[in-house]
């Protein structure tokens, strides 16, 4: 399994020359399963250039798993090549609600006045499916889901095939009312799709400070990034949802507090363009 | 979404997390009735300790406290407002009286109610609890 970042910044799309060693686009990773389709996990602004990168090649299936429906993982969706192909077979995933189908969540956001193309005339005609309870196939990988602490309804995704595990909760506060060093593992949020995977991408938005003036707001600190993927026993952290606030230097010195605060798991800044082979 | 981890579901962890800070006794089970948590204000009514009960099968929380109604007569868990909150999803309210861990009998007023993170599946209930006055 092959996975790339096309973006890592969290909250707001903030390209320019204070982030360009780690990128400024939000969320999105693709996935390489098979030559046919594509795995792409969150649609922010990253997607576009993921879909300029493909030159013409023609997918004949898209899966799209979205973590949640906040504007920086779904506003790149709008600009994804693959989207407007007739000949796509474009399936959306996303974490399930108590009140609407996630089809009657997105489409607010494809239609006038906020776009001027309604969701039921785009080409591709994408189909809407809630993430189910169990492990489900696509293509040669199995994609589990779990709801996770973050404001509204959001998801964590474990994707694995016979090589490896990659974990992805980009907007995660398991910190949030639960000790992290004290806490049984059962009583973690997100704890069950991180276990023990190679690879585990997750938030780490805030430094201390300024997590103690957002508690509640759905991000980690640095320390509970940390504690999270020592608690999974997670092989790699790579700390993920980087503040738009936060330029490079900024995001190197809040590296540097992990890999000191880090005793059994390696730690790395997401950037754009890292490629991670399982 | 359970997964075969063993991990809580979310909607647990959460009522676990809000219930552990309040000073109202609470009382948190799972989508099977198993006692998943009580919270420190619960524990001198129920005269046990969370971290010494730990997990207990529908069955075994509801005959620990010997549930009866202000006569002395036994309720089944079917007619608890826990019962009645997990298993039939809707709430419920009840006068009980309950015999301690600490072998003191105490009357309660019980209240619970679903937790529904979908309209269609009951992912556990709670009940908060309070002493009756001059029991």
């Amino acid at each position: 399994m092959r996975a790339t970042i096309w973006g890592c910044r969290g909250t707001l799309a903030s390209p320019g020359p204070e982030t360009v060693r780690y990128g400024g686009q939000t969320s999105c990773i693709a996935v390489d399963t098979d030559e046919d389709s594509l795995l792409i996990l969150d649609a922010g602004t990253g997607i576009r250039r993921f879909g300029m990168s493909l030159d013409g090649r023609r997918p004949k299936r898209v899966d799209l798993l979205i973590t949640h429906l906040h504007t920086d993982h779904i506003e790149g969706l709008r600009f994804f090549g693959p989207f407007w192909d007739p000949e796509v077979e474009f399936r959306i995933w996303g974490p399930p609600s108590p009140t609407k189908g996630l089809e009657q969540r997105l489409a607010p956001f494809f239609s006038p006045p906020y776009f001027p193309v309604h969701m039921r005339n785009v080409p591709s005609r994408p189909s809407f499916q809630e993430v189910p309870d169990a492990p489900w196939t696509i293509g040669a990988v199995t994609v589990s889901a779990a709801l996770v602490k973050h404001p509204g309804p959001a998801v964590g995704y474990r994707v694995e095939d016979g090589g490896g595990a990659l974990a992805y909760l980009p907007d995660h506060e398991p910190g949030l009312g639960t000790d992290l060093d004290a806490a049984d593992e059962t009583w973690i949020s997100g704890l069950g799709v991180a276990h023990g995977a190679e690879l585990l991408i997750h938030d780490g938005q805030y430094t201390v400070p300024e997590y103690d003036q957002r508690v509640g707001w759905g991000h980690s600190s640095t320390p509970d990034a940390v504690r999270f993927a020592e608690r999974a026993r997670a092989g790699r952290l790579v700390l993920f949802h980087h503040d738009p606030l936060h330029t490079d230097d900024d995001l190197e010195a809040i590296l540097a507090e992990a890999e000191r605060l880090a005793t059994s798991v390696e730690v790395e800044l997401g950037h754009e363009g890292r490629i991670f082979e399982l | 979404m359970a997964d075969d981890s063993g991990q809580h579901e979310l909607i647990l962890i959460l009522a676990r997390d809000l219930t552990s800070r309040l000073a109202t006794p609470a009382f948190v089970v799972d989508a099977d009735g198993t006692l998943a948590y009580f919270n420190e204000a619960a524990e001198p009514v129920l005269g046990a300790r969370y971290a010494e009960t730990g997990e207990l099968p529908a069955g075994g929380w509801a005959s620990e406290w010997n549930p009866r109604d202000p006569s002395g007569e036994p309720v089944p868990l079917e007619q608890l407002p826990l019962g009645i909150a997990f298993r039939e999803g809707r709430p419920a309210h009840l006068p009980l009286r309950i015999m301690g861990g600490d072998g003191i009998e105490r009357d309660i007023e019980v209240t619970a109610f679903p937790l529904c993170a979908r309209a269609d599946e009951i992912l556990g209930a709670i009940a908060i609890f309070w002493e009756r006055a001059g029991s």
